[in-house]
């Protein structure tokens, strides 16, 4: 078990500093860079910028440079938000990200768990057409149509209790809270609901099942006890994935109901040609990425006793 | 398996013999499951949206984002508006400032010698009373013009300011505007050291200035951010952090920054030491949210939640339809498509570009392209709204128009291609635009007119922000989609463009006749001679086809009816809420 561990966590550093490499490369090889600006400047003002933020150095010592200071910690300063360093961006603006992405995961699993098993049960029937209908709308449609949906609902809830029943935009309380963590995981509860139902109609057809059946187990306790647990392993291990995924995704949520995270900083950074911000955030959510999936991998293990981490 | 039927069926207590689902769910073997399943998984269900809130209660516990709240628009008894904010200010250093977000908390919280007034006229700033002559100009500072800190803002904060902005070291982008000042220009290229600059403090309260050469809009300057006063002691304090966050700031203005979370709000309130209280109505200023979703903006409007939100042309219909009272304005800015003179492009051709000229129609871009309300066809470089000698400028030199004409365009396309040697079909020109929904159909509109009307094919280049810039720069295209928006409140801000040393001329026009007037409309004291100068200019950018105006941008918004008092203007700080005030009624 330590030495799997100790393994995979090599293997995933390996894979960061392929991603620090390969982002900052494809950074410098497109054209424009975080200094050009609308109003052209002079000559000297622009070789003034450049040593200010060592971009006169060779592409090579740069990226030196950069991975040195990757390795103590420091992500160095944004160019479009000047005098903010990317630490303190991610500092400030990741727990935000996590919240919701946290939030939008436990919406998605529980509802995804939930329903998949419904319409396992209800095979076939009313409840199981309707919910894979649903099912089918929350696959096909992209979040940034369910986040401007949802707002204008809550507009018109708003106006029809003449209150503020749910806050159409912002952060800060849990009602803030609530609309965007539900629109940015519907889409992965729709998937998680179709994977969990396949998956509970393979496991009630095995030999565990009729086993318990044939113990004369309640059914209900069969369906929890041997059903559930058994089905609910590919879900976890989709469930990793899906984490890094909602809180990296976040962006089009974050835009519409003005929510200060992560992921906004990450897409305009590239926008702008931000570059520390575009590696800083780059970085740090591949490393997420990779850290997550090895979680995952390892709770798996403890989900499922077959598995042998080795 | 049937035969295990029955057991389970009396175990579960349930299934009746005449159970419809036996047939179907058999081959499951969860016939009768899914009543008592279907309550344990109600109970689950239960259990997990408790928990859900519990978590969600958590998180906000915890996290403790500070809120952005759910205050109304406006709000008479605390004397607040609230409103939104398309982007955080990069940061508000006014030595290194560059965007209009900036600039307009700047105008807000910061005040330099002069400024403008509602009727966008120069008025008193720190400096009560001043003489601007053709080579000097002295300023001479009000006794209560007080830092936040109570401290008395003096000359030597303006002189600290603008030898800051020039040092090379700053690297600012603006710092060309402090060029009028003499040896500015120098001290910006690291020729002559910061302490040659020809500002200097007589006393605490007189600022002498020396200029390079005469410059007749150098009091139109004096209101622009980048001549802000900063206090010397304060900004070296911060370690470089200096407008980096609400506390890394000192401010003079009316009012101050009481808080700034990063990418969340920033609020500003009232500054009990700003020497002109009469003119403030309102305690506090709150931009609660920052999205630049227009439309999550125009919700919240919906909602009450904020006292102005722009529109567009999807969202207008929208606005109409529910009778809001709209508000227009032209913002001042000017856009068109530029040509690429390098010899080495088609577009060095005169006769392309003017052939390219007579089959584009302004008026048919905005009304059946644009479609938004406020935005005028384009005539000249020069906007509208420009002042002249006495009146507009525009209304005593009219820009030279041309009716929009096929035949004559072919004959210039013909013409041209035997110039260039071109047999047959002509190569695609490289269109360049940004990537964004309004550029697009604007590319894909002049795409079709020059194939339906010229048979030119037009390669479309879309990029982003950045690259399209970098591309722009680098000379990288035919025809770019470029706009300008001005600086200070004289036509030469837009009239300098095309100077063959202007680094904004990125076409790369060169033309001495074009250049000897931009000399004149720099240097010359008599407004008729200038102006003269800038019609000249105005002549041979048409004559040239050196740019085809597009159009000038205004924008439409709606506006809270209890929020009066807000002045909106092309140059300058926009929107300006320093007099605005809320009504009881709200007419």
């Amino acid at each position: 078990m330590l030495r799997y561990t100790l393994k995979r966590l090599l293997q995933g550093i390996v894979t960061v500093w392929f991603i620090a490499t390969a982002t900052f490369m494809a950074m410098h090889s497109i054209p424009g860079d975080p200094l050009s600006s609308d109003k052209a400047v002079s000559e000297e003002i622009r070789r003034n910028l450049e040593a200010k933020y060592g971009l006169d150095k060779p592409i090579l010592e740069q990226y030196a440079i950069y991975i040195g200071n990757m390795l103590q910690g420091d992500f160095g300063i944004s160019f479009s938000q000047e005098n903010r360093s990317v630490n303190d961006i991610i500092r400030e603006h990741f727990p935000v990200s996590a919240t919701l992405g946290v939030l939008a995961i436990a919406f998605a699993g529980a509802g995804g768990i939930l329903f998949g098993a419904l319409t396992a049960l209800y095979r076939n029937r009313l409840p199981d057409i309707v919910i894979m209908f649903l099912v089918i709308l929350g696959i096909s449609v992209p979040s940034f149509v369910f986040a401007a949906l949802g707002q204008l609902a809550l507009v018109n809830l708003n106006e029809v209790f003449d209150a503020t029943v749910l806050p159409v935009a912002g952060w800060g309380s849990m009602m803030h809270m609530l609309t965007p963590s539900l629109v940015l995981g519907l889409g992965t509860m729709a998937f998680l609901t179709r994977l969990m139902r396949s998956s509970m109609l393979e496991v009630v057809n095995s030999d565990y099942v009729r086993t318990a059946n044939s113990k004369g187990l309640p059914p209900s306790r069969i369906f929890l006890k041997h059903q559930l647990r058994n089905a609910i392993l590919p879900v976890v291990t989709v469930l990793g994935p899906s984490i890094a995924a909602i809180t990296t995704g976040g962006f089009v949520v974050e835009l519409v109901f003005a929510i200060p995270g992560l992921g906004r900083y990450f897409v305009e950074a590239v926008q702008q040609s931000d570059y520390t911000v575009i590696m800083g955030t780059t970085v740090f959510y591949g490393a997420f990425l990779v850290f997550m999936v090895i979680v995952v991998d390892l709770l798996y293990g403890l989900v499922d006793p077959r598995v042998r981490l080795e | 398996m049937k035969a295990f039927r029955p057991v389970r069926a009396w175990r579960a207590g349930r299934a009746s013999v005449g159970d419809g689902a036996v047939t179907a769910a058999a081959g499951q073997g969860a016939a009768p499951l899914h009543q008592s399943a279907s309550r344990d998984l109600l109970l689950l269900a239960a259990a997990g949206v408790a928990g859900l809130l519990l978590l969600m209660w958590a998180l906000a516990w915890v996290t403790e984002a500070s809120g952005t709240g759910s205050a109304d628009a406006v709000d008479a008894t605390t004397g607040t508006i609230t409103l939104a904010l398309s982007t955080e200010p990069p940061q508000l250093d006014s030595t290194r400032l560059t965007d209009l977000v900036s600039g307009r908390i700047l105008g807000h919280v910061m005040e330099g010698l002069l400024r403008y007034d509602e009727n966008n006229r120069i008025a008193p700033g720190v400096a009560s009373r001043w003489e601007i002559g053709l080579t000097e100009a002295t300023f001479h500072l009000r006794e209560d013009a007080r830092w936040s800190d109570g401290s008395p803002v003096t000359a030597h904060d303006f002189v600290y300011a603008w030898r800051t902005v020039l040092d090379p070291a700053t690297a600012s982008e603006y710092a060309f505007i402090l060029h009028p000042i003499e040896n500015g220009a120098a001290i910006n290229r690291g020729e002559a050291p910061r302490e040659e600059l020809g500002a200097t403090a007589l006393d605490d309260r007189t600022l002498h200035v020396r200029l390079q050469h005469p410059t007749p809009h150098f009091e139109k300057l004096m209101a622009f951010a980048t001549y802000n006063p900063i206090k010397e002691a304060f900004r070296e304090g911060r370690q470089g952090r200096y407008g980096a966050d609400a506390e890394d700031l000192l401010y003079n203005g009316p009012f101050v920054i009481s808080s700034w979370v990063h990418g969340a709000s920033l609020r500003m309130e009232r500054n009990p030491h700003y020497w002109d209280q009469d003119r403030i109505h309102l305690n506090a200023i709150d931009y609660a949210y920052i999205t630049t979703d227009v439309n999550a903006v125009l919700n919240l409007y919906k909602d009450g939640k904020v006292a102005i939100a722009g529109l567009n042309a999807e969202t207008l219909e929208d606005a109409l339809q529910r009778r809001w009272q709209l508000k227009r304005f032209v913002d001042g800015s000017v856009f068109f498509i530029e040509f690429n003179h390098r010899p080495e492009r088609l577009t060095a051709n005169l006769n392309l570009r003017r052939a390219i000229q007579l089959v584009t129609d302004p008026a048919e871009l905005v009304y059946k392209v644009i479609k938004l309300p406020g935005t005028l066809p384009g005539e000249s470089i020069f906007p509208v709204w420009l002042k002249g000698v006495h009146g507009a400028f525009r209304q005593e030199y009219p820009a030279p128009t041309h009716p929009v004409d096929i035949e004559l365009a072919r004959e210039h396309l013909a013409r041209a291609a035997t110039e260039l040697d071109i047999a047959g079909a002509w190569p695609p020109l490289v269109f360049l635009s940004g990537d964004n929904p309004a550029a697009n159909k604007q590319a894909e509109y002049f795409q079709e007119v020059y194939r339906a009307r010229l048979g030119l094919e037009v390669k479309i280049d879309r990029q982003i922000f950045k690259q399209r810039l970098a591309k722009m720069t680098a000379g990288d295209f035919d025809m770019v989609l470029a706009g300008w928006g001005p600086d200070y409140e004289d036509p030469l801000t837009f009239g300098d463009l095309f100077a063959s040393w202007n680094e904004n001329n990125r076409g790369r026009y060169v033309n001495p006749a074009l250049d000897s007037w931009v000399e004149v409309a720099q240097t010359s004291p008599a407004p008729r001679d200038r102006m003269e100068a800038f019609a000249e200019i105005q002549r041979i950018i048409h004559e040239d086809a050196v740019v085809l105006p597009n159009y000038e941008s205004g924008s439409v918004y709606a506006q809270h009816p209890r929020l009066q008092g807000v002045v909106r203007r092309a140059v300058g700080t926009d929107p300006d809420f320093t007099q605005a005030y809320i009504t009881g009624t709200g007419d």
